[in-house]
C-alpha cells in the first residue's frame, strides 16, 4: 500500500518521472496517486524526503476495476472501406460483451466515412464513436494513437480488440505504451475468465506453443486479432448510437509524411477470403509446375498459395505465401502439394476447414494436420484430380 | 555530450577502428541496432512433466529481422559515416549474439543482463531497453527487428518508440538518407508499398525483405570480440529499481504454456493416383464442400 505524506512533499516530482504507469501526479507540492497506480513502489524508492512510504507488502493495483466498462474494437477501413477484420473482431466482441452484460463500441477514424456507422451496428456494435476529419484519411501512427488514447482515458474500456494488420501492429502497441497497459499478440482465442478478466490464447515459438496471457492488475485488457480468426456475424436489422468527435490537427502528427502509396502488382490475389486455396511448395520441383495449381484452383474457384521455401525461389510473389511470414488462412479447402509442413507453414493455414496433403514422404509432418492425406508425386495426383474434375462437370 | 557516450567514444578511439576524430563522429549518423538472442524456433518442445519450455540444447541465433536491422545500419554507417551501437536484453549468454554483431561490423555493444530485468513482457523489454538508450544518449536512428521469432509480438519496437517519445515507422523494406535529417522509408503494406518520410530521430522495424544481411567477419573475431567492446549493465547501471523491472512490473502474465492442438491424424487415401483421386472427390462431395 502507497501511502503519501503530503506535508513533505517538496514538488521535485521524482516520482512523477519514476513511474512507469502514470500512477502518481504532483500539482505544486501535492502529491496525489491516480486510477493508473499499480502499487509497485518505484515512486517510494525515489522519494528523497519521505513524502511516499510503503506499508506493508505489495498489494497490487488501487485502480478501480468497476470504472472500466464495454468491449471496444477499433474499425480499420482504407479508403472507406471496412477492413474484414473489423467485422471478425465485432463478431467475437459481441459475444464478449454478452458475458459482461456490456456494450459493444467500434471507433470509426478517417476521412468521409460516417457512413459506415450502420454496417458497425449490423455486425454487433452498438455505439460507434466517430471521428471523421480530411487529415485522418490515410493511417499515420501520431494522430491515429492520440485520438484513440484520448478516447480510451475518457471512456475507459474494459477491453480493446484490434486487428493484427500492418495498421493494427503499427497502432496497437503505442496506445498499450501510453495507457501503460497488457497487450496480447495475434490471439486466436479470447475468452471471459472466471474471475471476469480476458483469457487470451496466442502461438508463439513460430506456432510451436500456445499460451493463454492475462492481464491481471491493468485496464483495459487489449489484444490483437489475425485477421481470418474470428467469425463475422450478421445482426439483420441491429442499429445503434452514433457519436461524433471533434478532433484537429497537431504539429508532432507531421513528423511521418506520407509520399506515396503503390497497390503492389498481383495484389488481385486475396488468400484470407479465398473458399478454396491450393497451395505448392518446394516439392512442385520447377516454377511452371505452379500452372498445374493454377488449373485446379480455376476448377475449384480458389487461389493459389505457396509455402516460403515455394516464394524465396522465386516460384511464386510474396502476397501468394501462407505462413508465420506471409497469410494467415481459413478456407473451406486447403490442399497442400509438395509441401512439407514445418510449424512456420502451419501456422498459417491449421485452422482450415479440411486439409488435403499430397506429399511423396509419408513421414512428412503436413500428414499430421491434415483431414485427408495422399502419399504420392504431386505431378501425377494433380492432374489426375484435374481431368477427374473436368469430366465431373 | 553525456559522459555514458564519451565513454563509448573512448572505447571506440583505444579500439582499432578508424575514427580519430571525434568531432568528425558528432556530426554523423548515430545509430542504435536492437538484437534479440532467440531459440532457432522449430526445434522448441514442451517439458510434458513440468508444462514448461525446454530450451536446453536448442541452438541460439540472433532474431533474423534483428541481422536486416543492422545490415541497414552497417549500410547506413559505410555510406554516410557515423557508429552502429547493438543493443540486446538477455541472459549473459546473449552476449554471443552482441559478438556476432560486433563481427558482422557494429562498433560497440551493450547488454543489459541482470536478474531483475528476467520475464519482461514486451511493455517491460520496451521500457528497460528505452532506458539504455537514454543512457546511451547520442543517436539519430534507432533500428528493430520488426519481430522476434520466438515472441513473435512485434510490439517491442513501437514500445520503445512510445517510451521515448520518437516517430516511428514499421514494416521498412528500403531505406534512403536524405539531407536535412530525414530518412526516405519504402514500407511493405499488405497490398501495397508506401514511401514515408520521417525526420530524424526515429525508430523504424524492418522487415526480412529490406536486404540480404552479411556474413560476420570470421578473419576479425579476434579483433571485434574485443572485450572493451561489450558493456554489460545492470538495473543499477540504469539506476532502475526491482519494482519498474522483468516478470513483477509486467501488465501480462502468462498463465498457461500448452502445445497447439494438432488436428486429429488424418484419413489417408489408398491406391494409385486414379483411385486417390477419384475417392478424394468422391468424399468432397459428400461432404457438400464441392
Ligand atoms: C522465422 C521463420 C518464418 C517462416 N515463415 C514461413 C511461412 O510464413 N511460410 C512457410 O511456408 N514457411 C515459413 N518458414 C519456412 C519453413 O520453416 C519451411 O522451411 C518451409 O515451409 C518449407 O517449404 P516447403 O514445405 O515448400 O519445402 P520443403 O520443406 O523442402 O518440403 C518439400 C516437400 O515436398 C515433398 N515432395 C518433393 N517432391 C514431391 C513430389 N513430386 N510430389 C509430392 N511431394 C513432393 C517432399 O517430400 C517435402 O516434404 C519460416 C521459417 C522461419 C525460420
Ligand atoms: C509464450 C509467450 C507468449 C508471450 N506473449 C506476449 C504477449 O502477447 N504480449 C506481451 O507483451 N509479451 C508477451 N510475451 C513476452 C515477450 O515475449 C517478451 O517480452 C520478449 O522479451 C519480447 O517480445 P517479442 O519476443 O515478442 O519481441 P518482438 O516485439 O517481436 O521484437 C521486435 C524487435 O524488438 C527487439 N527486441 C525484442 N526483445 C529484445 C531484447 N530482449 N533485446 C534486444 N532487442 C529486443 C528486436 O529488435 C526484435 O526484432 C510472451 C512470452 C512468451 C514466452
Amino acid at each position: 500500500m502507497i501511502q503519501l505524506v503530503p506535508e513533505k512533499c517538496i514538488g521535485c516530482k521524482l516520482c512523477v518521472k519514476a513511474c512507469l504507469f502514470g500512477g502518481i501526479a504532483v500539482d505544486g507540492k501535492v502529491p496525489r496517486l491516480t486510477d493508473s497506480c499499480t502499487g509497485c513502489g518505484a515512486c517510494v524508492d525515489v522519494c528523497r524526503v519521505e513524502a511516499i512510504i510503503a506499508s506493508g507488502e505489495k498489494t497490487g493495483p488501487v485502480c478501480d476495476f468497476a470504472a472500466y466498462k464495454g468491449i471496444w474494437v477499433f474499425a480499420e477501413q482504407h479508403a472507406g472501406k471496412l477492413h474484414s477484420v473489423t467485422l471478425e473482431l465485432l463478431g467475437k466482441a459481441r459475444e464478449l460483451a454478452d458475458a459482461r452484460s456490456a456494450e459493444v463500441t467500434a471507433v470509426l477514424l478517417g476521412s468521409g466515412i460516417a457512413a459506415l456507422d450502420g454496417e458497425l451496428f449490423r455486425h454487433g456494435a452498438d455505439r460507434v464513436l466517430l471521428t471523421d476529419a480530411p487529415f485522418l484519411a490515410n493511417y499515420r501512427t501520431a494522430p491515429y494513437e492520440r485520438i484513440v488514447a484520448r478516447l480510451i482515458c475518457e471512456h475507459k474500456p474494459e477491453v480493446i480488440l484490434i486487428g493484427a494488420t500492418t495498421t493494427g501492429r503499427d497502432l496497437a502497441p503505442r496506445l498499450a505504451n501510453r495507457l501503460r497497459t497488457g497487450l496480447t499478440a495475434d490471439c486466436t482465442g479470447l475468452e471471459i475468465g472466471p474471475e471476469g478478466g480476458l483469457l487470451q490464447t496466442r502461438p508463439a515459438f513460430g506456432g510451436n506453443i500456445m499460451a493463454t496471457i492475462a492481464t491481471p492488475n491493468h485496464r483495459p485488457q487489449m489484444a490483437t486479432v489475425r485477421p481470418g480468426v474470428m467469425q463475422a456475424r450478421l445482426f439483420e436489422n441491429k442499429k445503434g448510437e452514433t457519436v461524433r468527435i471533434a478532433v484537429s490537427e497537431e504539429p508532432g502528427d507531421g513528423l511521418v509524411q506520407i509520399l506515396k502509396t503503390l497497390a503492389r502488382e498481383k495484389s488481385s490475389v486475396s488468400l484470407e477470403k479465398a473458399e478454396v486455396i491450393v497451395s505448392g511448395g518446394r516439392g512442385m520441383g520447377e516454377p511452371k509446375n505452379f500452372k498445374l495449381l493454377e488449373n485446379l484452383a480455376g476448377l475449384l474457384s480458389g487461389e493459389v498459395g505457396a509455402s516460403r521455401a515455394a516464394v524465396d525461389l522465386g516460384w511464386m510473389p510474396h502476397d501468394h505465401q501462407v505462413g508465420q511470414t506471409g497469410k494467415t488462412v481459413k478456407p473451406r479447402i486447403y490442399i497442400a502439394c509438395g509441401i512439407s509442413g514445418a510449424v512456420q507453414h502451419l501456422a498459417g493455414m491449421q485452422s482450415s476447414d479440411i486439409i488435403i496433403a499430397i506429399n511423396r514422404d509419408p513421414a512428412a509432418p503436413i500428414f499430421q494436420a491434415a483431414t485427408f492425406g495422399m502419399v504420392g508425386d504431386a505431378l501425377k495426383i494433380i492432374p489426375e484430380l484435374i481431368s477427374q474434375l473436368n469430366a465431373n462437370t | 555530450m553525456s559522459t555514458i557516450f564519451q565513454d563509448l567514444v573512448d572505447t571506440l578511439r583505444k579500439s582499432t577502428l578508424h575514427f580519430a576524430d571525434t568531432k568528425k563522429l558528432m556530426n554523423t549518423l548515430n545509430i542504435i541496432v536492437t538484437i534479440k538472442q532467440v531459440p532457432d524456433t522449430a526445434e522448441v518442445r514442451i517439458d510434458p512433466k513440468t508444462n514448461s519450455l525446454m530450451r536446453e540444447g536448442v541452438p541460439s541465433i540472433i532474431n533474423p529481422e534483428d541481422r536486416n536491422a543492422l545490415e541497414a545500419a552497417l549500410a547506413l554507417r559505410e555510406a554516410h559515416d557515423g557508429t552502429v551501437t547493438a543493443l540486446s536484453m538477455g541472459p549473459p549468454q546473449a552476449r554471443d549474439a552482441l559478438e556476432e554483431a560486433l563481427c558482422m561490423g557494429a562498433d560497440l555493444a551493450v547488454l543489459l543482463s541482470d536478474r531483475a530485468f528476467a520475464g519482461a513482457d514486451t511493455l517491460i523489454t520496451a521500457f528497460t531497453l528505452s532506458r539504455a538508450i537514454m543512457k546511451i544518449a547520442k543517436y539519430d536512428l534507432i533500428l528493430c527487428g520488426r519481430q522476434a521469432i520466438d515472441g513473435d509480438t512485434a510490439q517491442v519496437g513501437p514500445q520503445i518508440a512510445g517510451f521515448l517519445d520518437l516517430p516511428q515507422v514499421t514494416y521498412a523494406e528500403g531505406l534512403e538518407l536524405k539531407k536535412g535529417g530525414s530518412l526516405i522509408v519504402q514500407r511493405g503494406l499488405e497490398d501495397s508499398n508506401q514511401w514515408v518520410q520521417v525526420k530524424l530521430p526515429a525508430l523504424i522495424t524492418v522487415t526480412g525483405r529490406i536486404n540480404h544481411p552479411r556474413y560476420p567477419n570470421l578473419y576479425n573475431v579476434a579483433d571485434s570480440c574485443d572485450d572493451a567492446k561489450i558493456k554489460i549493465w545492470t538495473a543499477k547501471d540504469l539506476q532502475l529499481p526491482q519494482a519498474m523491472l522483468g516478470l513483477g512490473a509486467s501488465p501480462t502474465t502468462v498463465k498457461k504454456i500448452f502445445e497447439p492442438d494438432r488436428k486429429m491424424k488424418g484419413e489417408m487415401i489408398p491406391g494409385d493416383e486414379r483411385q486417390m483421386a477419384e475417392a478424394l472427390i468422391t468424399k468432397l462431395k459428400e461432404m457438400h464442400v464441392i
